[in-house]
């Protein structure tokens, strides 16, 4: 029972389930949106990372938009970037939120506040660190009263997020929007849990290929291998700095068009193994 | 068509009211309240609260102490109880530890943890050093309640405010579904702290007495703390078991601490329950309803059980009773209408005394002796997340 050891899973444990990325967005220093991100991830463009532009969702009516924080905004600015196919509307949506952390702005503010005499908790703030507030949030932008999950598993949180859209549009039919996102806390909750740098991706996921698939997806759980690295240190860097970014090896193959099997990191002693197929592949089929 | 039903082959609660689903039933069945006058550590507010006695003197040890906290404590209580590690046990030899997966729901985790460390912070400047990842995460309770049982399965920390552990249902149910697994632990622990406990207040959310749920002169909640874990499996042919029939999902879109006004969300979780079940709202004997008894939150459900049910439905909240125990009450009130349904009882709406008379549902006032074949239990959280379950006898 000693969680430290990592013990490997029977390889009869990996089942495959096969779901579509129908449409990508990432957000972070020096990845502003897929669209310029491609030739960096493609290794064409040097990374630099450059702070992100000040953004703010437009989604959100002015008094909202106030008061989001950070890592609201991320969330629902990486979504909002999303570009939809055709017939798609945002309304439909089923979406999976996965952050490992949710808002360390307002945990940390909250705890300050807590810890002194007085104890005034601002009611705003509390509404807002419940973990599903950036679903909260774009369920109201949008007018979408399909449902949302909220999830974490620690480091593994991109990976159970993808579970979670893979198996939604699976069993419930696509597409599902996933937002992975994970913000940096401020000091002092930094000292316990921080992350490098902001990072959010967004996907939609279907269980069909449509006509406009960048890439499928054959998801299997299991096996003790490596998650995979990223050769430039940069970005090596902003994957290990940031839950969400764990994403990255993924948004590579992708961008490169690289049919190959990514290790995500996942659980203490388990990976995701993810066949990717860009779309150039996927006609072959 | 319906889905195919799943069974719920083995369940435990730890609450208010006691430890085991006995201590529970016994409770509810005697019409004593598990609430007290708040007696948490600095926590200087006239309120009442749900609280589970001796947590304190229960740390976690051995491999497993990065752990302690109170809310990692209170999940190892419900494993002891009910014989739910036992059961959990057999079907890990029966399946393997790689196909049952884990799904927790919970709300604040272990973040009483980081509030003790942030007195020291602002005493100080110095932050006490603390395991972030064992106890404030998220995920906590998941990674805790998989390692405790020995399981290697997948694993979700669910966390969406007070539908939390209702949701954990429908998802193990997708995984289940799509052969991720063969099995699922689903729970739901949330633990006292002052995050919560303040939080409310500053909304003006808490009663200073027992909570009311659909009283006339209710004024708002009383917190509790939780937790409830159940084992689900595809059930075996001819098994004599309660199962989960239905669950639906929704989002308000409205207001991110407020229901909807005319319970939108709460109609459509509620009817998609039904339809995954194949069955008319008339065959549902029992609902467990959410009822936080906070003005807004009791009229809007109401409206809403209104449109899907009409006035005849018998129905009650179990908060005057546990105290509304956030990440943990998706669970806890599935569960007690499992209890409902296995037992042969409705439990009355307890500090219920005089029925706001604007509301219409059929709010059981006095604890009956009945048979249950149906029951649902209502989930709805801030950020407008909705999710209604229905339990049944597996047709």
């Amino acid at each position: 029972m000693n969680v430290e050891t990592a013990t490997s899973v029977p390889a009869s444990a990996a089942r495959l389930v096969t779901v579509y990325a129908q449409g990508l967005s990432v957000m972070a220093p020096g990845l502003d949106g897929w669209e310029r991100s491609q030739s960096v991830l493609r290794g064409e463009r040097a990374y630099v990372s450059e702070p992100l532009a000040p953004f703010a969702t437009e989604l959100l009516p002015r008094n909202e938009r106030r008061r989001a924080t950070g890592a609201i905004k991320l969330a629902l600015r990486v979504a909002e970037q999303l570009t939809l196919p055709p017939g798609i509307d945002r309304q439909s949506l089923r979406a999976v939120f996965a952050s490992s952390s949710g808002d360390g702005e307002i945990i940390n503010s909250m705890c300050i506040a807590l810890a002194r005499p007085e104890r005034a908790v601002s009611p705003t703030q509390f509404h807002n660190s419940v973990h599903n507030s950036p679903a909260g949030y774009w369920a109201i932008a949008t007018l979408c009263h399909s449902s949302s999950v909220s999830l974490s598993a620690h480091d593994g949180s991109f990976a159970a997020g993808l579970l979670e859209a893979a198996t939604t549009a699976l069993i419930e039919g696509g597409p599902v929007l996933l937002v992975a996102y994970d913000y940096p806390p401020p000091e002092p909750l930094s000292q316990v849990r921080g992350f490098c740098a902001p990072f959010a991706a967004a996907m939609l996921i279907d269980a069909r290929p449509g006509a406009r698939a960048l890439a499928s997806f054959g998801i299997a759980l299991g096996d003790a291998e490596r998650e995979d690295r990223i050769s430039d240190k940069d970005l090596e860097s902003l994957r290990t700095g940031n839950p969400a970014a764990r994403a990255l090896p993924l948004l590579q193959a992708i961008a490169r068009l690289e049919a190959r099997r990514v290790v995500l990191p996942y659980l203490p002693d388990a990976r995701l193994a993810v066949e990717v197929r860009p779309a150039d592949n996927l006609c072959t089929d | 068509m319906s889905i195919p039903p799943l069974a719920i082959s083995a369940y435990t609660l730890v609450n208010a009211l006691g430890r085991g689903v006995d201590a529970t039933v016994a409770r509810l069945l005697d019409g004593v309240s598990g609430l007290r006058p708040c007696d948490v550590e600095l926590a200087d507010l006239p309120t009442w609260i749900g609280r589970v006695d001796g947590l304190e003197d229960e740390p976690v040890d051995g491999t497993l102490r990065a752990f302690d906290c109170r809310n990692n404590r209170l999940a190892r209580a419900a494993f002891a109880q009910d014989g739910f590690a036992t059961a959990v046990a057999q079907a890990r030899a029966r399946v393997g530890a790689s196909r049952v997966g884990v799904f927790v729901g919970t709300s604040t985790a272990g973040i009483l943890e980081t509030e003790h460390a942030y007195r020291g912070y602002v005493e100080s400047g110095v932050l006490k050093p603390f395991s972030y990842r064992h106890t404030q995460d998220i995920f906590s309770v998941a990674d805790f309640t998989r390692a405790w049982l020995e399981l290697e399965g997948p694993a979700v920390g669910i966390s969406t405010a007070c539908s939390s552990s209702a949701k954990v249902f429908a998802s193990a149910y997708r995984y289940l579904r799509a052969g991720l697994c063969d099995a699922a632990v689903v729970g739901g622990v949330d633990s006292l702290c002052l995050t919560t406990l303040y939080g409310f207040h500053s909304l003006e959310l808490t009663s200073s007495q027992p909570c009311r749920p659909w009283d006339a002169a209710r004024d708002g909640l009383s917190i509790g703390e939780a937790a409830g874990f159940a084992l689900l499996e595809w059930p075996a042919k001819g098994a004599d078991a309660v199962g989960l029939r239905g669950y639906g999902e929704s989002s308000d879109a409205y207001h991110m601490s407020s229901a909807h006004p005319e319970g939108e969300g709460a109609v459509l979780s509620m009817r998609q329950a039904l339809d995954r079940a194949s069955l008319e709202a008339e065959r549902v004997d029992y609902v467990n309803l959410h009822g936080t008894a906070t003005l807004s939150n009791d009229a809007a459900e109401d409206k809403a059980m209104l449109r899907v049910f009409g006035a005849q439905t018998p129905c009650s909240s179990t908060k005057g009773w546990t105290g509304h125990t956030l990440g943990a009450a998706g669970i806890t009130e599935a569960l007690i209408a499992c209890l409902c349904i296995e037992r042969g009882f409705v439990p009355s709406s307890l500090n219920t005394q005089q029925c706001d008379p604007s509301l219409k549902a059929n709010i059981v006032r006095k604890t009956q002796s009945r048979s249950i074949d149906v029951a649902m239990s209502n989930s709805f959280g801030f950020g407008g997340s909705n999710c209604c379950l229905l339990l049944g006898r597996l047709p």
